[in-house]
């Protein structure tokens, strides 16, 4: 069964979108904000992240440089899950190691649950 | 301009009212007034210059205190222009904020809804046909709240167009498949017709938004009802899609046998919000923001848009696009790349 860290503020969107994930056979670990995300990802080593970018504490960014600039967390597939959807949103975080990046409100929640089995399919 | 508009424009207190600020801050008020000082001033200095011509210093100093005070105006003038433009900025943030705003539990409800929706739940008709009510709304506010953030996007100078070289022809295919379900369901029938045209420089996404727009239109104001369709205009619901190349650049045509614009809304058809008459009867839906977006885009890259249109015979909108990169008015930096819509980058 694959892992997924969900990094995410929203417990709306968390619930919502965990109840589909777990619907579909993943073990999902949440995080409300980005240090206990980062924290989270060192420990329990996901086969994804899903990883909101407007975060309290530790913003996406952040969290996504760590990951990458850790040996044991750097090749853990990142996407990007956000309602950012500025040019320059997207280009910082595809620099920074996102492998892809998704704007919520364009996306159906089966589009973006399907993206993540393939994701975790590819990994 | 008519003469009609222009002494609508003369009437200052209806002017101002627009503004909602007081008459002494109100420019057009200020622009009269600073007019009127200045015929009064001359007169005065010629007068008073005539009668003191052996005594300079007087007619000097008039003319500088008569300076000073126009000087005064211009200020108050400018300061005006200045509060209005800043207003318009926080509007145009304003919006933006709150669409951004919106965006999230917007997404949470149609997440939400989605799973109800989804695969293995058991539902009775009833509930399913209130979920669907539920999905279209949610629908409907998201393009909503999309369409503010372009308003507010286009207005700041900020949308982002990616421009590139692409097949104007290849496009238009594209967009009429994607209306196809809905061209049939509406009993229209499509034909192209078109003359070569070589390849453009522009935005492909901004073309396939503008011609989706107006091809959206045609098929929201096709006749329906074929009872309501006055006798003499009776004939099959048609879209004729045409483009060719012109001296600098390519035209498009969607025209239509539909409903048409009446001739007193004409003037206002490309106006934020407005709703044609006949549209309004005819179509519950709609924000009035669609053909101002459309025409607002094309305008930043070097386009043209138009029409002529009578009511119940139809409408034909046309637009230009340039064959070549033209520098854009506004702020909008010079190759941003990210396309409205959907962002995935893998």
């Amino acid at each position: 069964m694959k892992t997924i860290l969900f990094i995410e503020d929203e417990s709306a969107i968390h619930k919502t979108f965990s109840d589909a994930l777990e619907k579909e056979e993943f073990t999902i670990i949440s995080a409300l904000d980005g240090e206990i995300g980062l924290r989270l990802a060192k420990e329990k080593r996901p086969d994804l992240v899903l990883l909101d970018l407007v975060l309290p504490k530790m913003d996406g960014f952040e969290v996504l440089k760590a990951l990458k600039a850790d040996e044991a967390t750097k090749d853990i597939p990142v996407i990007v899950l956000t309602n950012l959807e500025q040019m320059e949103d997207i280009q910082k975080a595809i620099d920074l190691g996102a492998r892809t990046y998704l704007v919520k409100s364009n996306y159906d929640l089966q589009e973006v649950v399907d993206m993540v089995k393939k994701a975790t399919e590819e990994a | 301009m008519t003469f009609r508009e222009f002494f609508q424009k003369m009437n200052v207190v209806q002017e101002c009212r627009k503004y909602g600020t007081l008459l002494w801050q109100c420019p057009q008020f200020l622009f009269l007034m600073m007019g009127l000082l200045i015929i009064v001033s001359v007169i005065a200095s010629f007068a008073i210059g005539r009668q003191y011509i052996a005594d300079p210093q007087i007619t000097v100093l008039l003319i500088l205190a008569l300076t000073g005070v126009l000087m005064s105006i211009a200020f108050i003038i400018t300061r005006s222009f200045e509060q209005l433009a800043e207003a318009n900025r926080l509007k145009t943030e304003f919006i933006s904020i709150v669409s951004h705003q919106l965006r999230s539990p917007l997404t949470n409800l149609k997440w939400g809804l989605d799973f109800l929706m989804g695969e293995g739940a058991v539902r009775n008709e009833q509930e399913t046909s209130y979920f669907h009510i539920l999905k279209e709304n949610i629908g409907r506010m998201h393009e909503l709240v999309n369409d503010l953030l372009t308003v507010s996007r286009v207005e700041q100078g900020t949308f982002p167009f990616q421009e590139k070289e692409f097949d104007l022809e290849e496009v238009i295919k594209q967009v009429l498949l994607e209306f196809r379900s809905a061209s049939q369901a509406s009993n229209i029938e499509i034909r192209i017709e078109g003359t070569h045209v070589p390849e453009i420089f522009n935005d492909p996404s901004l073309v396939r938004h503008v011609l989706g727009n107006l091809v959206d239109n045609a098929i929201r104001y096709a006749w329906k009802d074929e009872s309501a369709v006055p006798a003499e205009n009776r004939r099959k619901n048609l879209m004729v899609i045409r483009y060719r190349p012109e001296e600098q650049s390519v035209r498009v045509e969607v025209e239509d046998n539909g409903v048409g614009i009446p001739a007193h809304d004409q003037k206002f058809i490309f106006q934020k919000f407005f709703r044609s008459t006949n549209a309004v009867r005819r179509q519950t839906e709609g924000s009035g923001l669609g053909l101002f977006i459309v025409k607002s885009l094309l305008e930043s890259t070097g386009g043209t848009i138009g029409f002529r249109s009578v009511e119940d015979k139809g409408s034909t909108f046309w637009f230009t696009l340039p064959l070549q990169p033209r520098q854009r008015h506004g702020r909008v930096e010079a190759g941003r790349t990210k396309t409205r819509g959907k962002a995935q980058h893998n």
